[in-house]
C-alpha cells in the first residue's frame, strides 16, 4: 500500500484538481470528521519537519542572527567550498563513515550469527531467558552504557584485569585514551548494546521457514550444520538483503551519542563525527552556515543513498522501499 | 547432500556407521559449545550492570580500593538518601516521570488518531497526508535549523520543547495503521450505521482493539523520552529546574571522565557535601543514579516481550 502511495506520486493528487471538483467538495463535506482528526496533525508535522528546510538557506548566506532575512549577505557555495578543503570536516567525514562501516559490518554479522545460534536452542525456557537477558543493553540510554563501557575499559577495569589475569598484557591498556582503539570501541558498544534486539527480525524470519524443508534435509543426511548453512540461512536471505539495503541510507549515521559521550580530547582525532562537527561549529562557536552546510551534505548523501538503495532492491527483484 | 546419502563402493556399512555415529557426537559438541556461548553472553551482558549495582550499594570510598566484583564489601544506603538527598536529582527524577508520561499519552492518542484516519480507503486526503507523514522518516532538516525553529516558536529553556517536537511519529503510524488494517471493517460499517461519529469510532471501537501494537509503541516512546539528554542539553541547559535524569548522569559521567577539569569535580564533590556523607563518592553517586534511571525500564520491558516482533515485523515488511 505503502509502495502506492510514494511511486505514484504525481497521481496522488490528480483527485482535488480537475473535473471531479464538485464530488470532492461534498466529499470534504461528508468528511469533515475525518479532516477535523487528521488535518490539524498535518498542520503539526509540516510545522516541526517541513518549515525548518527554511533554514537551509542559512547555508548559503553569512548568516548573522542579528539581521533581517532581506538584510542576509547571500554567498552561494562557499560554505560547501570550505567544507571540503577543510582538513578538519575531511577527518570528521573519514571518522564517521569508518565508524558507520564498522557498525554495519558487525551489527549484521554478530546479530546473525547469534540468531543462527538462539534458533538451535531447544529448550524454551532457556531460550527465553538468554533472549529477555539479550534484549536488556537495548532500553538502557547510551548515556548509562558509555557510563558502563568507561567503567569497563578503565584502567583497573575488568577487562584490564581478565587479560591480565590471563597473561595476556602486563600493563593496563588505557582503551580510552588511545585513538587508534575508539572505532573499535565504539563497534564493540554498539554490538553489546543492540546484538540481542536485532535478532529479533531474524528470528521471526527464522521461525517462518517451512518446516517440511527441514524434515527433507534430515531425510538426505543433512548434518546441523548444514541445514543452518543451506536451510536456516536462505530462508533468513531476503530479510538480511532488505535490512542491508536500508542501512545504506544511514552511511552517514554513525551515530552521535556514543561519540560524544565516550570522546575525549586525547582521541578527538578519531571520534569527532559530522553530527559533532555541526554541533561545535553551531552551537558552540556560532557559525551557523558551516555547520548547516555539513548538515545538509549529510542529509543529500543519506536521501541519495536511500534512492540508490532502492533503485537497487528494484533490480534484485524484493520489495522495494520505497 | 545427495552424494553422502549414496554411498557407493564395497563399504557401505563402515560409511553408514561413520555418518550415524557423527550426527551422535556432533549434537552433544554442539550444544555444549552453544551453551557454554550463551552463558558467556549472559555473563558479558549482566555482569557491567551487576557490578553497577554492586558499586551502588557499597560504601563509596571503600570501592575506591578496587577489587570489588558481584558482592558487595560493605553494604550501605547512603549512595541512594545522597541521591535523593540531593535536590538536583530528585528534581530531575520528577521532570524525567512527566515527560515521559506527557509524551506517551499524546504520542499515542495523536499517532493512534491519525492512522485511523489514513486506515480509511475512501478518506480523500488519505494518500496526500500519508506522503507527507512518510516522507519525514527519511530526512531532517537537521540539528541548526531544528533549532532555531525551538528559538522562533518561543519553546527554548520550557519543559515544552521535550515534548511538542516529538508528538507523532510517521514510523509508528505506519505500524498502527497496518494493525487496524487487520481489523474488520465492519465494525466501523455497524458503527456508523448506528449513527456514530468518526472520533466516536475511533475511541470507542479502534482504539481499545489495538491494545497489543500500542503496548509495544508506548514502551518504545516511553523508553525513548525517558532516555533522551540530547535535548535537555541543547534546550535547557540553562534552567537547572528543567534538567532531566539522563542529563544530570550525563553530567556526573562527563565530569568523572574529564576529572582534571575543575568545574566537573566540583560538580561532583559538590554532591557529596550536600550527603555531608564522607562514605559517598562521585563514583558511587554515578551508580546509584545509573541504578534508578534503569530500573523503571527494566520493570516493564521482559513483561512486553511477546509483542516486540509485532511492533518490528510489521513495520519493517510495510505490506
Amino acid at each position: 500500500m505503502m509502495e502506492e502511495t510514494l511511486t505514484k506520486k504525481p497521481v496522488v493528487r490528480k483527485p482535488k484538481k480537475g473535473k471531479r471538483q464538485p464530488m470532492t467538495w461534498s466529499l470534504i463535506k461528508n468528511q469533515r470528521q475525518l479532516i477535523w482528526m487528521s488535518v490539524p496533525l498535518l498542520a503539526y508535522i509540516i510545522l516541526f519537519s517541513y518549515v525548518p528546510i527554511w533554514g537551509w538557506t542559512m547555508a548559503f548566506q553569512d548568516y548573522k542572527p542579528a539581521l533581517d532575512f532581506a538584510d542576509q549577505k547571500w554567498v552561494g557555495f562557499k560554505h560547501f567550498k570550505f567544507l571540503f578543503l577543510d582538513d578538519n570536516f575531511l577527518r570528521v567525514l573519514r571518522n564517521t563513515l569508518a565508524m558507520s562501516v564498522i557498525n554495519l559490518v558487525l551489527g549484521f554479522v554478530t546479530a546473525i550469527v547469534l540468531a543462527l545460534l538462539l534458533n538451535e536452542i531447544k529448550k524454551v525456557f532457556w531460550k527465553r531467558t538468554v533472549q529477555t537477558i539479550s534484549y536488556l543493553p537495548h532500553f538502557l540510554s547510551w548515556v548509562i552504557v558509555t557510563g558502563i563501557v568507561a567503567t569497563t575499559l578503565a584502567s583497573d577495569g575488568i577487562v584490564n584485569d581478565v587479560l591480565m589475569k590471563l597473561h595476556l598484557i602486563k600493563e593496563p591498556i588505557l582503551w580510552l585514551s588511545e585513538g587508534h582503539y575508539f572505532w573499535g570501541v565504539v563497534g564493540a558498544s554498539h554490538v553489546w548494546k543492540e546484538v540481542g534486539w536485532n535478532t529479533i527480525i531474524y528470528l521471526a524470519a527464522m521461525s517462518s521457514i517451512d518446516p517440511a524443508l527441514y524434515e527433507a534435509a534430515e531425510i538426505d543426511g543433512a548434518s546441523r550444520y548444514k541445514k543452518m548453512f543451506h536451510v536456516t540461512l536462505p530462508g533468513i536471505k531476503p530479510t538480511i538483503v532488505i535490512l542491508l539495503i536500508m542501512s545504506i541510507g544511514h552511511i552517514l549515521e554513525a551515530g552521535f551519542e556514543v561519540q560524544y559521550l565516550l570522546g575525549n580530547g586525547l582521541v578527538v582525532d578519531w571520534a569527532e563525527t559530522i553530527d559533532i562537527f555541526v554541533l561545535k561549529y553551531g552551537i558552540a562557536q556560532g557559525n551557523y552556515s558551516l555547520a548547516t552546510a555539513g548538515g545538509i551534505f549529510k542529509t543529500v548523501v543519506s536521501v541519495t543513498m536511500l534512492l540508490i538503495a532502492n533503485w537497487i532492491a528494484k533490480r534484485l527483484g524484493e520489495e522495494r522501499l520505497l | 547432500m545427495g552424494n553422502q546419502t549414496i554411498t557407493p563402493g564395497p563399504v557401505p556399512a563402515a560409511a553408514t556407521y561413520k555418518r550415524s555415529g557423527k550426527s551422535r557426537i556432533e549434537p552433544t559438541l554442539f550444544h555444549t559449545f552453544n551453551t557454554v556461548f550463551m552463558i558467556l553472553l549472559v555473563v558479558v551482558t549482566l555482569y557491567p550492570f551487576l557490578n553497577t549495582i554492586v558499586v551502588s550499594f557499597n560504601a563509596g570510598n571503600d570501592t575506591i580500593r578496587g577489587g570489588l566484583y558481584l558482592w558487595p564489601r560493605q553494604f550501605t544506603l547512603q549512595n541512594y538518601k545522597a541521591v535523593f538527598a540531593s535536590g538536583t536529582i530528585y528534581d530531575a527524577f520528577l521532570i524525567s516521570v512527566a515527560r515521559t508520561v506527557l509524551s506517551t499519552v499524546l504520542n499515542i492518542f495523536l499517532t493512534t488518531m491519525l492512522a485511523y484516519t489514513l486506515s480509511r480507503r475512501e478518506y480523500v486526503f488519505r494518500k496526500p497526508i500519508t506522503l507527507i507523514f512518510v516522507l519525514t522518516m527519511y530526512f531532517n532538516a537537521g540539528l541548526i535549523p531544528g533549532y532555531f525553529l525551538m528559538k522562533d516558536l518561543h519553546l527554548i529553556n520550557t519543559f515544552w520543547v521535550y515534548v511538542l517536537p516529538s508528538m507523532i511519529s510517521a514510523f509508528n503510524m505506519i505500524v498502527i495503521r497496518t494493525y487496524i488494517g487487520t481489523i474488520p471493517e465492519s465494525l466501523v460499517e455497524s458503527a456508523k450505521i448506528d449513527g456514530a461519529g468518526e472520533f466516536k469510532i475511533f475511541w470507542r471501537i479502534i482504539f481499545p482493539l489495538c491494545k497489543p501494537v500500542l503496548a509495544t509503541i508506548a514502551l518504545f516512546v516511553a523508553v525513548g523520552a525517558w532516555n533522551s539528554w540530547f535535548d535537555a542539553f541543547l534546550f535547557t541547559s540553562s534552567r537547572q529546574e528543567l534538567s532531566t535524569l539522563q542529563y544530570e548522569l550525563m553530567k556526573l559521567l562527563s565530569s568523572s571522565m574529564n576529572a582534571n577539569s575543575n568545574p566537573a569535580v566540583a560538580n561532583g564533590a559538590g554532591m557529596t557535601q550536600d550527603a555531608a556523607v564522607s562514605m559517598v563518592t562521585p563514583l558511587s553517586i554515578r551508580a546509584a543514579v545509573t541504578i534508578v534511571a534503569s530500573v523503571p525500564i527494566l520493570l516493564v520491558y521482559p513483561f512486553m516481550q511477546k509483542y516486540f516482533v509485532v511492533g518490528l515485523n510489521v513495520g519493517s515488511v510495510k505490506e
